[in-house]
């Protein structure tokens, strides 16, 4: 095995690797896949990464995540073990698990499972050379190469991440749990590709983890695309979990059609820096999105979730909701953009952010925007930065419950406005007890996934006892 | 809501602008373009001191190195600099002594516009300074004011008669170095109102600048200072309007405010300037810097605005809180209608402990025209226990108009509370009906409610003003909500 | 004696509203507290249960001869004061069942007892459920979240069971409640009345008292009680209306 040369991420760095890899990376593309590569290493070239001279960006760094030394790994490794990827799973939780390493798609055995009712779930690489007929139309069609590098960047080097595919009427039992294990023995750079697409009347729902098995940093640069058909339904989750010294640049775009419907979660405990863009378009009428995000941060941790909403089509609603507590010298952004188009008659959206800061070092800034071209609209949002309701506070202490537990209490109660949206019981309990864990300033990165904190063999000690008696 | 409403709305939209006359008053004018030459024109033709010409072209040289700002919701047409005449005054033929002897087709300007500088007709309670075009032509009520140690006086008498004030004062608020506008100002700066009220007095009428744009070609560069001193207090209108004219003209005002330890500034703007006609042809670029400091503690700055012309503003009157327990309070109506395009809002800067801030904003738009709020509240970590609560609503009239909201909210301490609301929906149609069924036309029921919606604001104004911004509103948006 | 308030003077943001109230409270007493809108009462019941808004500017409050003033809220709830809200606060995500364990476990630690088992606590919330008359499900819900007007006054009082308090100060308990609720509300309170402990009930109507009948009846007035008698003084006030109080001064 040859030394490994680390090197910071930066746009030269990347032309360089891509120069180097072109033939490699594009092996199995198709003449369509090969040209979105090429048109979105282009844009790479013009746009660059962010900085904080941009509007989007003015208030994450991510200069110091890329400054550091990462490991560019081209090809999955196979020193690996596999089996990890799978202790990943939530006891009582019953979902069809795939495993990500590193944002390879895992079991190499079956790259592509073909379910009875037409359900395709594996390796991006696998459908794109299986069935070039589903994944080109979408692959790359939702994305904005043109102003996004992130997305331009994932788009020239992915090769692989998760596809899954629900034909039309089709209504998934299982949810499916998508875990990415980030483990390398050095500092890694990763670009993964996922791309989900639910055909009409179609049922689904995704959790997506991102977790962090060991203390090695890591970037990730992961986009994925999500096709929400005609009357279909998709309940969405993301849980991240990463270690103290790795960032995630997370793009999702979701792409809903005439009447469809989406619920989404964004839980994001743990990570050195996260940063999520959503991107919902409504691209018919009567649909509507539910997205709701809760982060709990501390340390030095900052995170930033950017919400784009684009009510291109008339009757649609949506709704935002993002509630986070942040301590010690934690930061937070909210940036969420409501677009209502000219022609989006009897849109309704609304949008929230709600913070409670912990410290006077921990700082936030919220961002929501409304942009309205539309008179038959009810649009509203709301932000509020503080401390906890006084009047809540006077009611538990009347109660002969002391100051500390009390807060807690309250803190548990903020949160619980958008864990209590978990429609999976299993992973409502489990985000229940690792927030409780998180207000504690129990929750660490464990060895192993964090999500087996609270197996019912160790069950979690809590100060006060909210658990269900 | 059918095409009968609509219709209405149409009728009620296109309000004729009642002040787009102008009067052919003798007028000397500074030769086109900037440069230093043009500079040094104004500050010779004012007589100025050094130290001022001095501001001037260092304000002059940083504005060669800035960009026109491209992150307002605004699209601006190019707007070329040298195409622009900086300064243009009616004629004096020599120092007036008494108001027999102002130009009478200048005092006719001023009749027309309401505003008397007749000192026996004169409003009661209010000390009016007339600015038009580029200079101050009259002040009223000085005599009075000054039994109270009150100046109140155009800005170059200030520069003449209080130098060490001014040079004191000038650019400590707003310098030039903060924004492309505000250099330009600083640069060519022709005159304005000076108002300095001592320690301990209360103010005891209103204070008033009127700005009126009258020459063509020319744009308009005032310059507007008021010093609080301890425990004072002093409530500020200004007025504006300009003649009808198909090319646009570009004001671009600085504001500066400084409070003292438990003063209080209330500083009140019906901003009527000349919004171009129903094609979107003409009208002002109102680009105005405003800002006062709380720089005592207990001091307090409150700006309500109602901004129902120009073709474009570009405006954010601000408050910096550095005293303890200071307060400042932005109130404010927009209206733009046609083509007009409005980018304005605040910016509270919490630097003291205890501060608090509130801002009311109140957006209205019509026909095709943008409307934004544009707002910036931040907490830095030192302003602990502060507050502040935003409450940002914009109504939508017809379908072809846009109403936007860009709230930016950083919070740097846990003790303090900071509230955000935003709604933006159309006129309420069960308001509407519920009027109707009162057997209330739809036009005034529009009126009615657009006026009810602004209340909020309209009652922060000076009684002298509220009327007048009140009808304002219904010209505007006569019809506006079907 | 159980409550003794001695020229209690108390003000907000520096507005003085309470302006020297005398009250004394023996156990086994029902007193009820009546008078106009914004004249104190509320006020009142807030400072005795320690809300720190308020600020105490002259006076005593002495509680089983201790010094009231000097504890905070919840050691003054653990001492056995109950305030039942005029608002309650909606709290969600956390359900009665565990916010009543905390509480009650947290007075017992005060008091030197162990904490009570699930079994056990459970037994007792059942046992209270049905002394107060509550028959629905309230109890697995979050703590007020979404409860009517009627449910929410009917949750204090079930609290008030659970956490079996010395002094209890019911804060207009019967606004907007319909009849039925009100004598629910009024029949949970007459059943916990005992010789050892105290109630004040602090009320807008005096309809009631027609259901719990008062031992005393103190009309306050712009922050000083101004009148006290028995219950028949509540009668007089529900016929002549608070103008006769005024007239009177």
């Amino acid at each position: 095995m040859e030394p490994m040369v680390l090197t910071p991420i930066s746009k030269e760095r990347l032309l360089d690797l891509y120069q180097e890899n072109r033939s490699s990376l594009s092996a199995d593309d198709s003449p369509a896949v090969r040209a979105n590569r090429e048109k979105a290493l282009d844009s790479f070239r013009k746009l660059g990464f962010p900085d904080k001279k941009m509007e989007d960006w003015r208030n994450t760094d991510i200069s110091k995540s890329l400054g550091l030394a990462y490991d560019y790994p081209l090809q999955p490794s196979e020193e690996d073990d596999m089996q990890k990827v799978f202790r990943c799973n939530i006891p009582h939780l019953d979902t069809a698990v795939i495993g990500q390493l590193n944002g390879w798609f895992v079991s190499k055995d079956v790259p592509l499972m073909e379910l009875g009712n037409g359900i395709i779930i594996g390796s991006l690489a696998e459908a794109m050379k299986k069935y070039p007929h589903l994944v080109e139309p979408h692959l790359g069609n939702y994305t904005d190469v043109e102003s996004n590098g992130f997305a331009a960047l994932n788009t020239a080097f992915a090769t692989d991440g998760t596809f899954i595919y629900i034909p039309d009427g089709v209504k998934s039992e299982k949810a499916v749990q998508l875990v990415n294990v980030i483990q390398h023995r050095e500092n890694i750079f990763i670009q993964s590709r996922n791309l989900i697409i639910l055909g009409k009347e179609a049922k689904l729902t995704v959790v997506h983890c991102d977790d962090s098995y060991d203390h090695q940093p890591s970037f990730s640069n992961i986009v994925t695309e999500i096709v929400v058909g005609e009357g279909a339904f998709l309940d969405h989750y993301k849980l991240q979990n990463l270690n103290n010294n790795s960032t995630l640049v997370s793009s999702t775009w979701f792409h809903l059609e005439r009447e469809a419907k989406l619920e989404s979660h964004y839980l994001s405990l743990n990570g050195a820096l996260l940063r999520n863009n959503t991107y919902v378009r409504f691209n018919g009428s009567f649909g509507s999105a539910n997205i709701y995000g809760l982060y709990l941060m501390d340390n030095r941790q900052h995170i930033d979730n950017y919400v784009a909403v684009d009510h291109a089509s008339p009757d649609c609603i949506s709704n935002e909701l993002f509630k986070g507590i942040l301590d010690e010298h934690a930061t937070g952004v909210f940036n969420g953009h409501i677009l209502v188009q000219r022609d989006a008659q009897r849109t309704n959206a609304s949008q929230n952010n709600r913070n409670l800061l912990l410290t006077d070092t921990a700082k936030i800034n919220s961002k929501p925007f409304l942009e309205i071209y539309n008179d038959d609209v009810k649009c509203s949002h709301g932000s509020t930065t503080g401390q906890l309701d006084e009047t809540a506070m006077f009611y538990l202490r009347q109660r002969g419950i002391g100051e500390d537990n009390a807060r807690m209490l309250l803190m548990f109660a903020f949160a619980d406005e958008v864990v209590s949206k978990i429609a999976i019981e299993p992973l409502r309990y489990r985000i229940e007890d690792m927030v409780k864990k998180r207000l504690q300033g129990e929750l660490q990165i464990c060895e192993q996934c964090v999500l087996h904190c609270s197996t019912p063999e160790h069950p979690m000690e809590f100060k006060i006892d909210l658990s269900k008696i | 809501m059918g095409s009968d409403s609509n219709n209405i709305i149409d009728a009620y939209t296109s309000g004729e602008y009642k002040y787009g006359f102008h009067t052919d008053i003798e007028t000397e004018y500074a030769p086109i373009g900037l440069n230093e030459d043009t500079v040094r024109y104004i500050s010779a033709q004012k007589n100025e001191p050094a130290f001022l010409l001095e501001y001037r072209l260092k304000a002059y040289r940083h504005w060669l190195t800035m960009k026109m700002p491209t992150w307002p919701h605004l699209e601006i047409p190019p707007i070329d600099y040298q195409g622009i005449i900086y300064y243009a005054a009616p004629k004096k033929k020599k120092e007036l002594s008494s108001l027999d002897e102002v130009d009478p087709e200048l005092l006719e300007t001023f009749n027309k516009l309401g505003i008397s500088l007749e000192e026996q007709k004169k409003l009661s309670g209010v000390a009016v300074d007339a600015v038009i075009d580029s200079v101050s032509v009259k002040t009223t009520f000085s005599e009075t004011l000054a039994k109270h140690g009150i100046i109140f006086c155009s800005f170059s008498e200030a520069v003449k008669n209080h130098p060490d004030l001014v040079k004191q004062y000038m650019g400590s608020v707003v310098p030039y170095t903060d924004n492309f506008f505000a250099a330009l100002n600083s640069a060519v700066f022709s005159d304005g109102s000076f108002c300095f009220i001592p320690k301990g007095v209360r103010c005891p009428v209103e204070l008033s600048t009127y700005f009126r744009i009258n020459a063509a070609n020319t744009g308009q560069f005032e310059r507007t200072l008021i010093l609080a001193e301890e425990g004072s207090y002093v409530s500020y209108m200004e007025g504006c309007t300009a003649p009808q004219r198909d090319k646009n003209q570009l004001h671009a005002a600085v504001v500066e405010i400084v409070a003292m330890k438990d003063a209080q500034v209330k500083y009140s703007t019906v901003q009527n300037w000349y919004p171009g006609d129903k094609n979107g042809k003409g009208g002002i670029y109102n680009f105005v810097t405003k800002r006062g400091i709380c720089k005592g503690s207990n001091s307090k700055i409150s700006w309500t605005q109602v901004e129902t012309g120009s073709a474009i503003t570009w405006k954010y009157p601000s408050c910096i809180l550095l005293g303890d327990n200071s307060v400042g309070e932005f109130y404010s109506v927009a209206v733009t209608n046609n083509y007009q395009q409005a980018d304005t809002g605040t910016k509270m800067l919490h630097l003291g402990r205890n501060t608090k801030s509130t801002i009311i904003s109140k957006g209205i738009s019509a026909g095709r025209s943008n409307n934004s709020y544009r707002g910036l509240v931040r907490i830095s970590k030192n302003a602990v226990n502060s507050r502040n609560y935003s409450q940002c609503d914009s109504l939508l009239l017809g379908d072809k108009c846009g109403a936007h909201t860009f709230p930016y909210i950083q919070t740097e301490n846990k003790s303090s509370i900071v509230e955000h609301e935003a709604t933006t929906s159309k006129i309420s149609e069960d308001q509407l009906f519920y009027c109707q069924q009162r057997g209330i036309d739809t036009e005034s029921a529009v009126g009615l409610i657009v006026n009810g919606y602004a209340k909020e604001v309209l009652k922060q104004l000076p009684m002298e003003f509220a009327v007048e911004a009140q009808k304002l509103l219904s010209i505007s948006l006569e019809g506006s909500v079907g | 004696m159980l409550l003794k308030i001695t020229n209690l003077h108390a003000s907000i943001k520096g507005k003085e509203i309470l302006k020297g109230i005398n009250l004394v409270v023996n156990k086994g007493e029902v007193h009820a507290i009546m008078g106009p809108n914004g004249t104190g009462k509320s006020t009142l019941a807030s400072v005795i249960a320690g809300r720190d808004v308020f600020d105490v500017t002259e006076g005593e409050v002495l509680y089983n001869a201790k010094n009231l003033l000097t504890l905070s809220v919840e050691e003054r709830a653990r001492e056995g004061i109950f305030l039942g809200f005029q608002y309650p606060v909606e709290i969600p995500g956390v359900s009665i069942t565990n916010f009543m364990r905390t509480a009650v476990n947290e007075i017992r630690k005060y008091r030197g007892l162990d904490p009570m088992g699930a079994g056990e606590f459970l037994k007792m919330m059942e046992e209270k459920k049905k002394l107060v008359e509550i028959t629905s499900n309230l109890t697995n819900r979050s703590v007020n979240e979404g409860f009517s007007g009627g449910e929410k006054k009917r949750n204090e009082i079930f609290q008030m069971a659970m956490l079996e308090p010395t002094l209890a100060i019911l804060d207009e308990t019967d606004s907007g409640l319909d009849i039925d609720a009100l004598r629910v509300v009024a029949n949970g309170v007459n059943k916990l009345r005992t010789s050892e402990n105290g109630f004040v009930v602090i009320t807008h109507y005096q309809r009631l008292l027609d259901y719990i009948i008062p031992d005393f009846v103190h009309v306050l007035f712009e922050g000083r009680i101004v009148k006290s008698g028995g219950k028949e003084l509540a009668m007089e006030l529900e016929e002549k209306g608070y103008d006769w109080i005024k007239q009177q001064l």
